[in-house]
This record gives C-alpha cells, structure tokens and sequence, in this order.
C-alpha cells in the first residue's frame, strides 16, 4: 500500500533542508544614483539549485509613482513582498488623504522583511530587497538596503543584493560617479549586471537568442519609468563593442590552439 | 426616538418616516456634488470650503467615493470602502474590483444602519466607476436608508438636488471634454446668481486615458483655476 498518511518525520527535514534549492531564487539586482535620481536594474534569472527555475522573472518593481523595489531571494516570497509592498503604500495614501514619506516607505518594507525573518531562518526562504526613490520632500534620489532580519541601512550611492551582488558592486565601484548622468547610470548598471553574470551562476546574463534583457528602470522628479527594452538592447549594444576591443575578449578568441 | 414607547404607540410607519426625515433634513444642509460622464472620464465636482475634508476620494485603480452629509459619517464608509476594495484587489485581482460590489455592500451598511442603529446615518453617497467608454462609465447612487439605484450621464447628490439637477439637464452634453464639462457642471452648481471660484470647489476626476493604472486624480485650486478661466 505505501505510506500514507505521508510521513512528517525524519524524512521531512531532508525535504526541508532541500526546499530552498527546489524554488526559485531572484539573483542580482541593483540601484544607483544618478544626477536625476536614481537607477535600478535586474537580471531576468531564477534559479531552482542548478536548474533554471525562469529565463524572464522581473525583479525591479514600482512601488509606487516615485519609489522602485527590487528583490533578490526566494522568489515566490520576494513577489508577494512587493505586491503587499505595494498594496500597503496605496492604501496609506488613500486612507490618510496624504502619501507616506520615502522614509516612511524604507521603514514599512523593512517590518515586511522582518516578518519573513522565521522563514529565512528555518527554510533558507530568504528576501532581501533594495529600496529606492526619489523624494519629493527634498529633490533627491534616495537609496536604502536591507539584510535578513529587516535592518535598514541607507546608502549614499549606490546598493545591490543577491548573490551576483559582490561582482555587480565591484564593477559599480570602479567606474562610479556621484555625477553620472541617468544615460551613464543606465550603462553602469546594464555593464555591472553582466560582470555579476559573468562570475555567478545564478544571475543570468542577455539572452540574445530568445531577446530577454535585464529590467532597467528610472526614478527621478517624474517619476518610475521603465526603460524599453530596445533602449536596454542600444545599451548592451554600446558596452559589447567596447568589450569587443578590450583584451579580454581577445584572449579568448586567440591563443586557444597552442595545445594540441 | 430613542424610547417611542413612553409616548406611546408608534406606528413603524411612523417611526420610518421620522428617520428618513431626520436624515433628509441632515443632508439637504450640506451643498450639492455633481458627477457626470464626459468624454474624458468620470468628473466629480462639489461645492467646498474645506481646503483638507474631502468629499471625493479614490477608493480602487477606476472607483472614486463621493458622500454628501455629516462628513464623520461618510468618511467612515469612505475608509471601510477603501478597506474592501484594497483586500479584494490583494486576495483575488486588481480586475475583480468593482463598484457594484463596493455599492452593494454600501447599501448593506446604510440599510442596517437605518433600521437597526439610534440614529439613521445622515449621508448619501455615490459610487463611480470609469469605463473604457462613455456607456460603461457606472454611477450608483446609494441613500441613507440603502436604497439603491445606478444613474447614466449624470447625477445630482446633497443640497439643493432639485434645483441643480434642473440646471444639470440643460447643460449635459454627451461627448463634452472634460474641461469643457468642469466649467458647465460650475456653472449649474451655481445658479445665475452666483459664481463659484475654485475656492469654494473640490474637483476629482477618473481619467479614461489612465485605465490599466489608478485613474483618480484630486485637481489642486491651481489646477481648477486654469481650466475654469480657460
């Protein structure tokens, strides 16, 4: 007959311990600040263990009309974050006749990740988001990160989380300035996303084959605005032909026959 | 009211048309509000003097709230609307709010409430909704003993009803541009004895334009101002 009931003894911490590797993980997603506000992008990858659990997952989100979020972690939890996220900022705004402050938007998701601290801890069903807006208070881009028991740390110029992030936040860090313009920030960001891909499994870099491209998205004084696919497509464009000059790609297409 | 049987028998007849009075007398004290079809989308306008009460308010992506009446009232099925439309939208999908659900459970309320409570609630209010064209735009109109009934084009609430409901059918004009229709429907809320400036108004609008977003936008007097003298 089989076991059934199906047990929930010794066996199910095996199932446990496993469970992360068997739902999708968003990986590397980033924020920087520009002269206009702020930038935010995201690879399109999941990752169940080491299969692809989604080639097109977006991890860069409005959160409202001057404020963005993007999620690194499991990925059904981080989804559901953001769509609470976004419910509980609307209904502030439209209860209270008034909009929550950027500060106060920082402090609600970082309650949300807290929440989730249990289920990161027992179940590696970790979220970590990055926070982003412009403030309308001030006139000023503003960059916030978190880590898993809801600690909310604002950064000057730029964040990243998931597991891309080490490579990303390297690349960012060299050709970083406070002065960029959105254009320069956007190429940064499109530049930094491929290093992150191109050293960590987990975070997927430009399908050319199928055209999925990372999410990029722009906040400033007018607001959230993605950028249209075509545009990320120039950017990536733009950064293969400087690469295309670089040594490094030219180590890989010389050389190579030297051994027999 | 509160203790009938010391006078004697009341009739339950009575006893209604007392309650209904009462809350007659406690909304034709207020001003009117005016919402209409345009072109454009759903506008809302009403005669205010408060910079920050407000009697049109966005309730989900394509329904605004507007109650005329005792404001603590209306502002009380105001926020429980904002309430079942944000938890529906969570719990099922953004595309499964509506208004004739919200304008239901509205007459559920006000219904209970007309019966059952000390005091009848002394509110009317009306729930709008933006359609992708003129003929799906909905109104319902919901008083304060529930009863219910939806309206086309336009409709009249609070205040001088009559009166302005008059004025209203003689302007309305289907296909009118918002603008053009702001300026109309300010001039019926106004008579011809007077004419009312953007400080004694309060202007929402459901912009056809936005559906697939939240469509509310609240005008600022600045805002008003630049259409009415346009």
């Amino acid at each position: 007959m089989g076991e059934w009931p199906p047990s929930f003894g010794e066996s199910s911490l095996a199932v446990n311990s496993s469970l992360a590797a068997n739902i999708p993980h968003a990986t590397t997603v980033l924020a920087l600040k520009c002269r206009g506000g702020v930038v935010m992008a995201g690879d399109r990858q999941a990752t169940m263990g080491y299969q692809i659990g989604s080639r097109s997952i977006e991890k860069v989100f409005p959160a409202d009309s001057h404020a963005g979020v993007a999620i690194a972690g499991a990925a059904g939890q981080a989804v559901e974050l953001v769509r609470f996220f976004q419910l509980s900022i609307a209904h502030y705004e439209k209860l209270e006749g008034t909009a929550l402050s950027l500060d106060g938007k920082a402090n609600m998701l970082g309650q949300l990740v807290r929440s989730n601290f249990a289920q990161a801890m027992s179940n590696g069903l970790f979220v970590t988001p990055v926070f982003a807006g412009y403030d309308e208070e001030t006139g000023v881009g503003r960059i916030f990160e978190y880590d898993l028991t809801g600690g909310r740390y604002e950064e000057n110029d730029f964040a990243m989380a998931g597991s891309g992030s080490t490579h990303a936040r390297t690349a960012v860090k060299l050709a970083y300035s406070v002065d960029q313009s959105t254009e320069e920030a956007i190429q940064l960001a499109i530049s930094s996303l491929f290093w992150a891909a191109d050293e960590d499994v987990a975070t997927g870099g430009p399908d050319l084959v199928r055209g999925i491209y990372p999410t990029v998205a722009t906040i400033g004084a007018d607001g959230y605005e993605q950028v249209p696919e075509s545009k990320v497509m120039e950017h990536f464009n733009v950064f293969m032909e400087q690469q295309g000059r670089s040594a490094l790609t030219q180590q890989h297409t010389s050389g190579k026959e030297a051994t027999p | 009211m509160s203790m009938p049987m010391a006078f004697g028998y009341v009739s339950p007849e009575q006893m209604m048309a007392d309650r209904a009075d009462y809350a007659r007398k406690g909304i034709a004290r207020g001003r009117s509000l005016v919402a209409l079809s345009t072109r454009d989308g759903v506008l809302m306008c009403a005669e205010s003097i408060s910079k920050t009460l407000r009697k049109i308010c966005e309730v989900y992506d394509r329904i605004a709230f507007t109650g005329a009446g005792k404001y603590i009232e209306f502002e009380q099925l105001r926020m429980g609307g904002v309430r079942h439309a944000d938890f529906k939208g969570y719990y099922y999908s953004r595309r499964d709010v509506d208004a004739q659900s919200l304008a239901n459970l509205y007459a559920q309320l006000l219904g209970v409430s007309f019966t059952h409570e000390t005091k009848p609630m002394e509110v009317e209010v009306l729930v709008t909704e933006v359609g992708e064209t003129l003929t799906e735009d909905k109104m319902f109109h919901i008083l304060y003993d529930g009863t219910i009934s939806d309206r086309q084009n336009f409709t009249v609430i609070g205040g001088e009803t009559e009166a302005v409901h008059a004025r209203m059918s003689d302007t309305w004009q289907e296909d009118a541009p918002m603008e053009d229709a702001l300026r109309r429907t300010v001039a019926a809320l106004a008579g011809e004895e007077r004419t009312l400036t953007s400080q004694e108004l309060e202007v929402g609008f459901l912009d056809r334009s936005l559906i697939g977003g939240r469509t509310f936008q609240h005008f600022s007097k600045e805002e008003i101002d630049e259409i009415l003298n346009s």
